[in-house]
């Protein structure tokens, strides 16, 4: 707990502050004020703090039960096909920013996979990832992250072999930082 | 949202059938997660209303809204490349734009370009790669964003 509010006491000084603005704001009939709070403010924090709370339990019990190790242990295996499934699969099960997949894809490259499946998993990294996916849902709407998928999908494909045609013949190296 | 509870409590009950203590982490593990995220989101939520308060709906519509044009996707691909928001806010704040009238293609390319093309991450990723490739990757992705931004434009 005190740990916590030690992390987080910045933001939390943010919202004390913005109580006190909009208390204020009733107290002395401040329009602007009031406003603020109850054209934008409840409106947007209802939506999200009801199913924030679900998204994230879905999202834990992803974490726990789809075991990394299991992926990682097919990576290279075979640069076809087969690999790329391999390395979706293992974008999916990923989080955070985008340079945290560097790391991984010198783990890949390392493994003997293909330039293509390299570039495939950044991409996919970008677009598939578990977490991201439900929260996208969560807030553009199923219609939006399906749309959205199927058409990123094949772009990152297209990228992944532009990139692959481009250094058949030159020197691919990924390195280790 | 209906849905979203429903798939939750399905999930627990059969993540719990199978196996108690697995679930206990999970659970733990999800909302320790909701915790850390909580300021963070209310903070958000606090200057996305002061910011929509003294910009009103038709400016953003204008700049960002459907039949914006083109220029409105390189305006959101320039800031998805160059900010570093996390995923776990810049949904929130995608959601609420949505709803302040910016078209879903234009957070298309938004949400695209910020998550694949870095411009403050390039030099971290020429480690890896080299400058070279790290370059035409990300100019790649950022012609293909905006490629993306035009085709959901056309279907949404």
């Amino acid at each position: 707990m005190k740990n916590y509010l030690k992390k987080n006491w910045v933001n939390w000084l943010i919202v004390i502050v913005f109580a006190a603005f909009t208390t204020a704001s009733y107290t002395f009939d401040f329009q602007a004020g009031e406003t603020i709070y109850k054209d934008n403010f409840i409106q947007f924090l209802k939506e999200m703090i009801v199913f924030l709370p679900f998204m994230f339990i879905l999202i834990g019990l992803a974490d726990v039960w789809i075991s990394k190790e299991k992926v990682e242990k097919h990576i290279g295996e075979n640069s076809g096909i087969k690999g790329t499934v391999y390395v979706i699969l293992l974008s999916m099960i990923q989080a955070g920013p985008l340079y945290g997949a560097f790391p991984v894809t010198y783990l890949l490259f390392k493994k003997g996979a293909s330039i293509r499946n390299i570039f495939i998993y950044i991409g996919a990294f970008s677009t598939l990832k578990i977490p991201m996916l439900m929260f996208e849902i969560g807030f553009l709407g199923w219609k939006f992250s399906l749309i959205r998928t199927l058409v990123t999908l094949p772009i990152i494909i297209v990228i992944a072999l532009i990139m692959e045609r481009y250094f058949k013949n030159k020197k691919f190296e990924v390195h280790d930082v | 949202m209906a849905v979203l509870i429903v798939l939750t409590v399905v999930c627990i009950i059969l993540s719990f059938i199978f196996d108690k203590q697995k679930t206990k982490m999970g659970f733990k593990k999800g909302m320790k997660m909701f915790l850390n995220l909580l300021p963070v989101i209310l903070v958000l939520i606090i200057v996305i209303s002061i910011v929509l308060f003294f910009l009103p709906n038709e400016v953003i519509v204008h700049y960002l809204g459907k039949g914006a044009g083109f220029l409105s996707y390189v305006i959101a691909a320039l800031i998805g490349s160059i900010a570093l928001i996390p995923g776990f806010i810049a949904y929130p704040l995608s959601g609420i734009l949505v709803k302040s009238g910016v078209s879903y293609s234009v957070i298309a390319v938004f949400i695209t370009t910020l998550m694949m093309v870095g411009i403050l991450t390039l030099p971290l990723e020429a480690k890896y790669f080299g400058l070279k490739i790290a370059i035409i990757r990300n100019s790649l992705y950022f012609v293909g964003a905006l490629i993306i931004g035009l085709i959901i434009g056309l279907i949404m």
